[in-house]
């Protein structure tokens, strides 16, 4: 794993980005430690895409902005690592940091409405980005971005560089969001959420950008989302969190066909399908991501879980092979091929 | 059915790209157009302006020059007639063209001082805002040193300590402006930093500098803009009030509106007019930069945008 990337032939394979034993703790003063993220492991391919699923306060957000070192210092312990082609993120200097990002990992953050600077203008925001990393020149850079923001599908593209963030729609304003991200076309791009404020049928046209723009340059594209459809449509991998911990993960056509974890199957549970019986009611998960132990207790869904015995509480569960090449963090795994609507 | 696809295609109109740039100062512009108060307070603003700047030519007679002293009694000094508009002060001077001079000394004072304080303060709240942590502490420690002593006693201070001057008096006003804009940039600075586009400038990899310059700082800076404006109305008051209680150019002919009405105290009973004059002559230059700071808030604030 220690290989140099793009190396030759083999740089198609070798993941770009690998996350090991990530840990995320936030310690305020006089309150108790909160472990957003507790042991989190996964890789990246280029030209993968990764979903990464989990209801809100599982740690999806604050993995990603650890990966960009986003998080602020004061009270917060990050531990483990993060290797991007070889160097380690969470050992690199701020300046090492500020030379990472944009340039070989980028985010697209979840409101477009609040993610660009109110007064400057669209282009200034796209050109500052070009020259900051790149030794483009003012008209060099102005050129780009116009190619940039026509690549996301923005009609009239020179003539919007002069227009102001409050101008533009919410889905315009994600696409400017996209194609500052992709200005100097990152080896891993992280989308929080990219949806979640727009209309449903911008939905749509963004994540089909986001598809194309990562077959054409096989960039790899961390997909974070609660919304399973999403994932479904466009994920390779899908990491499945709970309580700051992957509890299920795995090519995504196993991992959608075979759920083992009571988790991962109480999600898809929850979401209306078109095909199969039409009485079936939908079953949602019960109580809420409030209801939670500690994972040194045993797995930390077993509050609300539907199939919890003695067994979950005899401390933490660990990741095991589930079968098809996915892994699960559950002792009494669902049996293989039974009915998301079965009861256990 | 392409007839009917024909004659639709003929029919919309073709999109319009509104690429207008459409900026915050524009718009701030536009809405400080419709409100009359703000025309208002222009209009003062720009009359006093200029007549400080065409005072020499304004002016009907020398300020300086006592020609009609012979006109004063210890009983009667005269009021306005058609030759002095604005009657005579106690030294037998054309009280008009004092108040026209004054507002010389006045617009100088309250500029530089502003200019001064705006300027050290601007730099203690970038230094606080931008840095965070023990710079944080120290800055804003110091300016609540200076917050803890009440302004005039520090223009007071400042004055007696640098020597009777205009340049005293300037840098006396201005001292007591410095925690009020170090601390109002720090915390819209604080307030700006959290926001997301911050956080989403930092995650293409700016550095600091140009995070504080170009990004943070550029949407600070509407408070200060209106602490400005409103601040120019107390630098005039303040600067009235030095020279008010004695403490204002050390050359007593230069006319200044405070002093003016200090000297004008004995003679309150037989010429009210000399107090009347430079009195509305503050009151109105206040009231015309506090008219039109009041405004600029409203139109400057994001609430109020479409």
């Amino acid at each position: 794993m220690n290989s140099a990337m793009n190396s030759g032939a083999s740089a198609a394979t070798d993941p770009i980005l690998v996350v090991e034993d990530l840990h995320v703790t936030f310690q305020t003063r006089g309150s108790r430690e909160v472990r957003a993220v507790d042991g989190v492991s996964f890789e990246v391919r280029p030209g993968e895409t990764l979903g990464v699923v989990g209801e809100s306060g599982s740690g999806k957000s604050v993995t990603s902005l650890a990966i960009l070192g986003l998080l602020p210092s004061r009270g917060v312990q990050v531990s483990g690592s993060i290797r991007l082609g070889g160097r380690d993120l969470l050992r690199a200097s701020n300046r090492e940091l500020q030379r990472v990002r944009g340039r070989q990992v980028a985010m697209v953050f979840q409101d477009p409405m609040t993610s660009l600077n109110p007064v400057l203008t669209v282009g200034r925001q796209l050109t500052e980005v070009i020259r900051r990393h790149t030794s483009a020149s003012r008209s060099e850079a102005r050129d780009k971005a116009a190619q940039l923001l026509d690549r996301v599908g923005i009609p009239d593209a020179r003539s919007r560089l002069r227009n102001y963030p409050h101008q533009l729609s919410g889905g315009m304003r994600q696409r400017v969001m996209i194609a500052t991200a992709l200005a100097c076309e990152p080896q891993v791009l992280i989308a929080d959420e990219p949806t979640t404020a727009l209309d449903v049928t911008i939905q749509a046209q963004v994540l089909e950008l986001l598809k194309e723009l990562v077959s054409e340059s096989n960039t790899a594209l961390i997909l974070i989302t609660h919304d399973l459809g999403v994932v479904a449509g466009m994920c390779n991998q899908v990491n499945v969190m709970y309580g700051g911990r992957i509890v299920e993960t795995g090519e995504r056509h196993q991992l959608f066909a075979n759920p083992r974890h009571h988790y991962t199957r109480g999600l898809l549970a929850s979401v209306p399908r078109l095909e199969g019986d039409e009485t079936q009611r939908l079953v949602p998960i019960q109580g809420s991501p409030r209801d939670v132990i500690a994972w040194t207790q045993g797995c930390a869904f077993a509050p609300r879980c539907v199939a919890v015995t003695e067994a979950c509480l005899g401390g933490p569960p660990d990741l095991v092979d589930s079968g098809d090449g996915c892994r699960a963090r559950c002792v009494n795994m669902a049996p293989k091929n039974s009915s998301i609507w079965a009861a256990p | 059915m392409t007839t009917v696809h024909d004659t639709l295609r003929g029919l919309m109109t073709p999109t319009q790209v509104d690429a207008k740039p459409q900026s915050l100062t524009r718009d701030a512009w536009v809405r400080l157009k419709a409100n009359p108060l703000a025309i208002i307070g222009a209009i003062i603003i720009v009359f006093f302006v200029l007549v400080a700047v065409f005072a020499p030519w304004l002016a009907p007679h020398n300020p300086k020059l006592n020609t009609w002293f012979s006109q004063i009694r210890p009983s009667s000094i005269p009021g306005p007639s058609a030759e002095h508009w604005f009657g005579l002060d106690e030294s037998g001077r054309d009280e008009l063209s004092r108040i026209i001079f004054g507002a010389r000394a006045s617009l100088i004072i309250g500029v530089v001082s502003l200019a001064i304080g705006a300027a050290i303060g601007a730099t203690i709240g970038i230094a606080a805002g931008a840095f965070g942590g023990w710079v944080d502490s120290l800055m804003m420690r110091l300016t609540d040193i200076l917050l803890a002593v009440p302004g005039l006693l520090l223009a007071l201070s400042i004055v007696v300590v640098l020597g009777q001057s205009q340049t005293a008096v300037m840098i006396a006003v201005a001292v007591p402006n410095v925690p009020l804009f170090a601390r109002l940039l720090r915390s819209s600075m604080l307030a700006e930093r959290q926001k997301d586009y911050v956080v989403a400038a930092t995650s293409v990899g700016l550095t600091r500098g140009s995070l504080v310059f170009r990004h943070i700082l550029p949407n600070s800076l509407g408070p200060m803009i209106v602490q400005g404006t409103l601040a120019l109305a107390t630098a005039i008051i303040d600067a009235a009030a030095l020279s008010f209680l004695g403490l204002g150019s050390a050359d007593p002919g230069v006319p200044e509106w405070g002093r003016m009405l200090a000297n004008t105290q004995k003679y309150l009973n037989i010429a009210p007019h000399l107090a009347i004059f430079p009195g509305v002559a503050i009151l109105i230059t206040a009231l015309g930069f506090n008219l039109f700071g009041e405004s600029l808030r409203e139109a400057l604030d994001p609430k109020l945008r479409r």
